[in-house]
């Protein structure tokens, strides 16, 4: 009972998750956490934490709500800081000024190799913005909390769902289309006896009554799904973490820790640490596991810097790795686990083509699509093993009219560091690779319309190229020349996500080995994977000199002694 | 003529300390030849893991093989000598395909010839602190802060230097008066030495 409570002080940051049965590990003697020091705490029970508040009991939540933005008005008449504290999160700006860098970035400023550019596609892209209404960047107002979603976050029921195509609200009517739209709460989904599906409202009363903490899923129906589907972004970030085994993730695994995406995430005044746009790599503050200053997020943060046991030569030259390896380098051996792959080709340049003037799609074998009309082509992998490289959390972005060089393979995003810049670890990536369209004449990457069910623009309604582009770039202060290539094109994404048991992290070999994990990075001396090329020559030289002297003076030896004993 | 016995000239201890270093190093350039890549067995990990234990019990043994030579003062046996040198020499390049006499016969006070004991002095005074000086600057680099492929290479370095000497120790070996003899030796301690030669 006692050492629950200890290690209870000790974390803080999880101060509201519950300690309960003692069945999982962890609980048995103090040597067993020594030997796995790796594990920090006692293991979380990720229920739902006591509030002071039944929400079902105020009348103003009681609906009914003929919006959602109702809803939001209802909860800022209690939490009235929270609406100003959400429209200054990038959950709601959607941009940052990266002080490193001094570029502006976020969803409303950069490019990438997914679907490229918020401008003129807003309507989609925001079903995922932390609001409602933003259909058009210049019309938008970005100071209205009224604007402000919290149901997306403090849904606890879940089934409070963004549609897709609706800025950020939900369905407030039921709608039948002939696919099923993922994700979509499987209970307000009625599949018709003609095979299409109507999908039904959220009870906005209900859900406003059942608000409480983030869980796994609010995080997910938006973080898992970038990029237009289940892990097609991130590669560590699928629905496999809705419920993944240790293996797919010892953290949120239920047999793991059972932690949520909030007990790393810990936010403060509705803002959280965790930034691939500026990666945090350590935290130097903690000294002691779980003494983590909750404004910084690394896996130091409350593993330590010296989380292997200190006391073993092995443990303590695991140690001495932490300052040139990150952790997520031997802890998340592949990426894309549980069964959902990730993309890893985007080719917008196929993108247009129609069978009998209409759009097709493509599936490979697991009924990917390797093909859309509306995309173009893409590939698909799952167990990935990462690429690898220094980083120093510095990330530049090529934002939309940086000059480049459509003869290589443009960078969309360049991450820093170097094996002889301070702060740089060998960091694990998801290298998406594809092809995007850019300006010709004057060699920079451009934006698209993809979306808009109306008007003449939009590809994936007009599958023209011209047009697309011409409509994405007026939305622009950048000039378009109006001829247009495809330039193949990568960008990092930091993999962090998906830390498998210890047990199943990289052994030494992974790496120190000629062929090895690290085999391209350079500008270290990794024992086992580099010689010494003059060295080794000579060294081997002449050991191969003395066993053929050797040889030699054998053979000398027996010849003469036939002829000394033939005398 | 000297008369010639057949006495225990290799101490229990020194017979223990000769064949468990031989044990330790040719662990240790085994395991050593793996982690740097020469060879691909066993595993890395379980590869450093021998490597560090046997580099730990040969520094005990050392030290405990330098407490006994001076002790005994069978450190003694070890200071060069040029006298009969150059005869040795020109035995194991010539004389030995003659069936010529060794021209140094092992006394009670010299028990290795001349270029034996030249030998292994090098080996005590040079190889081996080289070994174990970089194997130890190796293993805390990182609270040194010195480079680590500059650490690297005088540990492979030394290792080098190691091999060849076990490489040409093992085949001096075979050179007795039977290619056992001299292993026989160090096994059971007893060879036939001189016994009324006057110390020198």
């Amino acid at each position: 009972m006692l050492r629950p409570l200890l290690h209870a002080g000790l974390v803080l940051a999880l101060a509201t998750a519950a300690y309960g049965q003692s069945e999982a590990p962890g609980t048995g003697s103090a040597n067993e956490n020594v030997e796995t020091s790796a594990s920090v705490t006692e293991p979380l029970q990720s229920t739902i934490p006591k509030v002071t508040a039944d929400h079902a009991k105020f009348k103003k939540l009681q609906g009914p709500f003929a919006s959602a933005s109702d809803v939001t008005k209802a909860c800022l008449t209690c939490h009235n800081e929270a609406g100003k504290q959400v429209t200054q999160s990038i959950h709601w700006t959607w941009e940052t000024h990266n002080p490193t860098t001094g570029q502006t970035l976020g969803k409303k400023t950069v490019l990438n190799s997914f679907c490229g550019n918020l401008a003129t596609n807003e309507t989609r892209c925001t079903s995922c913005h932390a609001g409602y209404g933003w259909t058009e960047t210049k019309s938008f107002d970005f100071k209205d909390e009224t604007k402000v979603d919290c149901l997306a976050c403090h849904d606890t029921m879940g089934e409070y769902i963004k549609w897709p195509t609706d800025a950020g609200h939900p369905l407030y009517t039921p709608k039948n289309q002939s696919t099923r739209m993922e994700p979509y709460a499987e209970a307000l989904v009625v599949k018709e006896p003609d095979g299409t599906f109507t999908h039904l409202p959220p009870d906005l009363a209900k859900i406003a009554a059942n608000v409480g903490r983030p869980r796994r899923d609010n995080c997910g129906n938006c973080h898992f799904f970038g990029g237009g589907g289940d892990n097609v972004k991130h590669g560590d970030l699928s629905t496999a973490l809705l419920n993944p085994s240790p293996h797919v993730d010892v953290h949120m695994s239920p047999q793991g820790a059972n932690m949520v995406c909030v007990d790393c995430h810990v936010g403060d005044g509705h803002e959280w640490p965790g930034s691939r746009y500026q990666g945090t790599l350590f935290n130097t503050s903690p000294k002691r596991a779980g003494m983590r200053n909750t404004n910084v997020l690394a896996c130091n943060s409350c593993h330590t810097s010296e989380p292997h046991a200190k006391l073993s030569l092995r443990g303590a030259k695991l140690n001495d790795h932490t300052d040139r390896v990150a952790c997520q380098t031997c802890h998340i051996p592949e990426f894309a686990k549980g069964g959902v792959a990730t993309k890893t080709w985007w080719d917008w340049s196929t993108a247009g083509k129609l069978k009998e003037g209409k759009p097709y799609a493509e599936e490979d074998e697991k009924g990917r699509h390797t093909y859309l009309s509306i995309k173009g082509n893409f590939e698909w992998d799952e167990d990935v093993i990462p690429d690898y490289a220094f980083w120093n959390g510095r990330v530049d972005y090529t934002l939309l009219g940086d000059k480049i060089d459509p003869t290589g393979i443009v960078g969309i995003n360049q991450i820093g560091g170097g094996a002889d810049i301070p702060g740089s670890v060998i960091f694990p990536f998801k290298r998406m690779r594809g092809k995007q369209a850019y300006d010709a004449i004057n060699n920079y990457l451009i934006q698209s319309n993809v979306y808009g069910p109306e008007g003449d623009t939009a590809l994936w309604s007009n599958y023209n190229w011209d047009k697309a582009l011409a409509a994405g770039m007026a939305a622009s202060d950048v000039p378009y020349s109006g001829k247009y290539g495809f330039v193949e094109t990568e960008m990092w994404w930091p993999t962090t996500h998906m830390v498998a048991p210890a047990n199943e992290a990289l052994k030494c070999g992974s790496c120190h080995a000629k062929d090895g994990r690290l085999a391209k990075v350079a500008g270290v001396y990794i024992p086992g994977r580099d010689g010494f090329a003059m060295t080794d020559r000579v060294g081997l030289i002449l050991l191969s000199l003395a066993l053929v002297g050797i040889a030699v003076h054998t053979g000398l030896r027996i010849l003469t002694r036939r002829n000394n004993k033939g005398e | 003529m000297s008369e010639m016995q057949y006495v225990t000239i290799f101490a229990r201890f020194e017979r223990f300390w000769h064949w468990m270093q031989a044990l330790l190093v040719l662990a240790l350039l085994f395991t050593g030849a793996r982690m740097h890549g020469i060879i691909e067995t066993p595993a890395w990990t379980l590869s450093f893991m021998l490597h560090l234990i046997a580099a730990g019990l040969i520094i005990l043994l050392w030290i405990f093989a330098i407490f006994w030579h001076f002790t005994t003062g069978a450190w003694k046996h070890y200071i060069p000598t040029f006298h009969n040198l150059i005869p040795v020499i020109r035995y194991y390049a010539y004389g030995i395909f003659k069936g010529e006499p060794h021209p140094a016969k092992p006394t009670l006070h010299r028990k290795h010839n001349p270029l034996q004991a030249l030998s292994y002095l090098v080996l005590k005074l040079v190889i081996n602190p080289a070994i174990w000086v970089t194997g130890i600057l190796y293993l805390t680099v990182n609270l040194t802060g010195l480079n680590l492929r500059s650490v690297a290479w005088a540990h492979v370095m030394a290792a080098y230097a190691m091999a060849l000497f076990v490489v040409v120790h093992v085949y001096m070996a075979t050179t007795g008066s039977t290619p056992v003899a001299y292993i026989k030796a160090m096994v059971t301690g007893k060879e036939w030495v001189v016994v009324d030669e006057p110390t020198k």
